[in-house]
């Protein structure tokens, strides 16, 4: 329809009255190809998943695999390149390592991760190469104190990953049962101790 | 309506109404039932319209739809009412208070009082004015007074712009309007809307639309200027959302403001009927004449029932227009109704004239080419109709591949 318009204020190549008709046969046919368009889509499927009303199976396998939802860390795997933390465009992920300083083994004491920032970009998940960091399915997760937010995945300190030869050997589990058990607690107040390794001044959550 | 109300009284109360001294009270009593009912029905098509239209538009665009509050969302526009209902009736600080105030009600007696002389059936109408069209006509003109009233006195700039359009529009599609409806009043000889539909015949060679090559065309510049005058897409310049927050409707709240939109969906029955009347044959049912019509009440429910049908399906495509074209540009609005539509309805005008005279209505002849004329009408529809087939036809395989599962989901399923 527009376009036809701006043809008939730009007319050139024809005949003006030649045009004019042709505008006008231009305008109808293109509403009405529109309108057939239209009217084709009542006939169709509507995409809306009618989450959580009616779902015909779960939500998990609805959603498509490439979903990018809560982040997960399968710390077992992790080689601590500290790559994720450092592509993180918002500074999300924080990594802190220790080493023994007998036997000058490498820890991964702490991995956090910031889910009030994280956008969900995926920068992270596309810089790990073991696959360690990635996102589940989960994408709903209230909690009414924000500290819950920040997902600690190291409960005691681990060493990080060798990696092997072949990548096929990692057994990746990502079904979210780790995230799922960071989330558990989203309702319950944090509680807080205080962190005597940093002094008085820092407090420390613990689940 | 007069006649009714005479025959009721005779019926109720035994006594020739003409020496009861309560006459004038029964007259009272019924103007006021006839306008409670026309009100309510206007209020009522408002909002069950703007529910099914959300859920048309949802469908178009591959969604649902409201469909939680009740089942499958059938109250949803109440509870929008309700929800507007109870919100605070502001007026801007530095806007014209009383005007601000007055506009809405300029807005809702412009498009009700158009309500009186639309017919429904064959003798039911509010009032059958012998100068209806005319009348319809310069009563929906009280609408863009209020409009202009509404935008000027919020004193925003977004609702100045809105209403300015708003009067440059519907100025200038007052005038396609008018002449369009010009070959309709030539060729039934009358202003009256009974008579003008009580001209046509049940079967669609006896529309007006399918007279002439000339009314075919006047009836297309008549539905999309009374779009326009009705601000609807893909005229919506005065309320333009993206170009001007809301248009002329802006600083409104509450009900105030559900006054406007109730009036523009109002408005799409006004439409819808004014089309049916003019173009579409009214309420004839085909294939009985006019006295059979008047003295069978069963024919008259059947003429209720197709008139209905009809004006429902205008009103179902001037919906689909707005989710199908996207809005135009002033220019291109102005320009389109200056050297498109006022010189071909002009034309068409004369046309039919001379087609009146060459051609009688009674004629072999002008049988024929109305026959004609509805076989080319019929054509477009199929070949609407095989698009429709084609498009679904061809987006198919890609979204069943995509989606795994039938992409066959027609409009009565509901989700
Ligand atoms: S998804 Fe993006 S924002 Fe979130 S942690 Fe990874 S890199 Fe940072
Ligand atoms: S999660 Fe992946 S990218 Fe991040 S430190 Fe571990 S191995 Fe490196």
């Amino acid at each position: 329809m527009v376009s036809a318009m701006e043809n008939a204020v730009n007319a050139k190549s024809h005949l003006p009255v030649f045009q004019y008709f042709k505008n006008i046969y231009l305008l109808v046919v293109s509403i009405l190809e529109g309108m057939a368009v239209t009217m084709s889509y009542l006939f169709r499927r509507p995409i809306t998943i009618q989450y959580p009303y009616k779902m015909e199976e779960s939500i998990d396998t609805v959603l498509p695999p490439q979903f990018r939802g809560i982040l997960e860390v399968d710390l077992p795997y992790c080689i601590a390149c500290l790559r994720c933390a450092n592509t993180c465009p918002i500074d999300c992920i924080a990594i802190d390592l220790e080493k023994n300083a007998e036997t000058k083994e490498r820890f991964i004491t702490r991995f956090d991760i910031d889910i009030s920032k994280c956008m969900f970009c995926g920068l992270c998940v596309e810089g790990c190469s073991t696959g360690a960091i990635h996102h589940t399915k989960i994408f709903s997760g209230t909690s009414h104190y924000i500290e819950n937010l920040v997902l600690e995945f190291v409960d005691t300190p681990v060493r990080p990953f060798k990696k092997p030869k072949s990548m096929e050997d990692i057994p990746f589990d990502k079904s979210g049962k780790i995230a799922k058990n960071k989330l558990k607690d989203f309702f319950s107040p944090p509680e807080f101790v205080i962190d005597h390794r940093k002094g008085e001044k820092y407090t420390r959550r613990v689940r | 309506m007069k006649e009714l109300a005479d025959r009721l009284f005779l019926m109720i109360f035994n006594i020739e109404p003409a020496n009861s001294p309560y006459l004038a009270l029964w007259y009272a009593l019924i103007i006021f039932l006839a306008s409670f009912i026309l009100l309510n029905f206007a209020a009522l098509f408002a909002g069950i319209t703007s529910f099914v239209e959300r859920r048309i538009a949802a469908r178009i665009q591959s969604r649902i739809g409201p469909n939680l509050v009740g089942p499958q969302g059938i109250i949803q526009w109440l509870a929008d009412g309700i929800k507007l209902f109870l919100k605070e009736d502001l007026v801007p600080k530095d806007a014209d208070k009383i005007l601000f105030r007055f506009a809405p009600y300029f807005v809702f007696t412009g498009l009700f009082g158009a309500f009186v002389a639309l017919p429904f059936g064959y003798g039911i109408i509010a009032a059958d004015l012998n100068i209806g069209i005319y009348y319809i006509l310069a009563f929906t003109s009280l609408v863009v007074l209020g409009i202009i009233m509404g935008g000027w006195s919020s004193n925003s700039k977004w609702a100045l712009f809105g209403a300015l359009r708003s009067a440059a529009q519907i100025i200038s599609y007052e005038i396609p309007t008018g002449l369009s409806l010009m070959i309709v009043i030539m060729l039934a000889g009358s202003l009256s809307t009974q008579s003008i539909i009580m001209a046509q015949g049940g079967w669609p060679w006896e529309w007006f639309v399918f007279h002439s090559p000339f009314t075919l065309v006047g009836f297309f510049i008549f539905f999309t200027s009374s779009l326009a005058e009705g601000n609807r897409v893909p005229f919506d310049l005065p309320e333009a959302e993206s170009e001007l927050v809301s248009g002329y409707n802006t600083e409104y709240s509450g009900l105030r403001f559900l006054i406007f939109p109730m009036a523009e969906w109002a408005n799409m029955w006004v439409v819808g009927a004014l089309v049916t009347l003019t173009y579409l044959g009214g309420w004839q049912v085909p294939g009985v004449s006019l006295e059979a019509i008047q003295s069978s009440l069963l024919l008259i429910l059947i003429g209720i029932a197709i008139f209905c049908i009809k004006s429902l399906a205008v009103v179902f495509i001037i919906i689909q227009l707005r989710w199908t074209l996207p809005r135009v540009r002033v220019d291109q609005m102005a320009f389109v109704c200056w050297t498109y539509f006022v010189p071909i309805s002009l034309l068409s005008l004369i046309g039919t004239m001379i087609w009146m005279l060459i051609f009688p209505w009674e004629t072999i002849i002008g049988t024929v080419i109305r026959i004609v004329m509805f076989g080319i009408g019929a054509g477009v529809t199929i070949w609407y109709l095989l698009r429709i087939r084609y498009n679904y036809i061809t987006d198919k395989p890609r979204f069943e591949r995509f989606k795994e599962a039938p992409q066959w989901y027609p409009p009565w399923k509901m989700p």
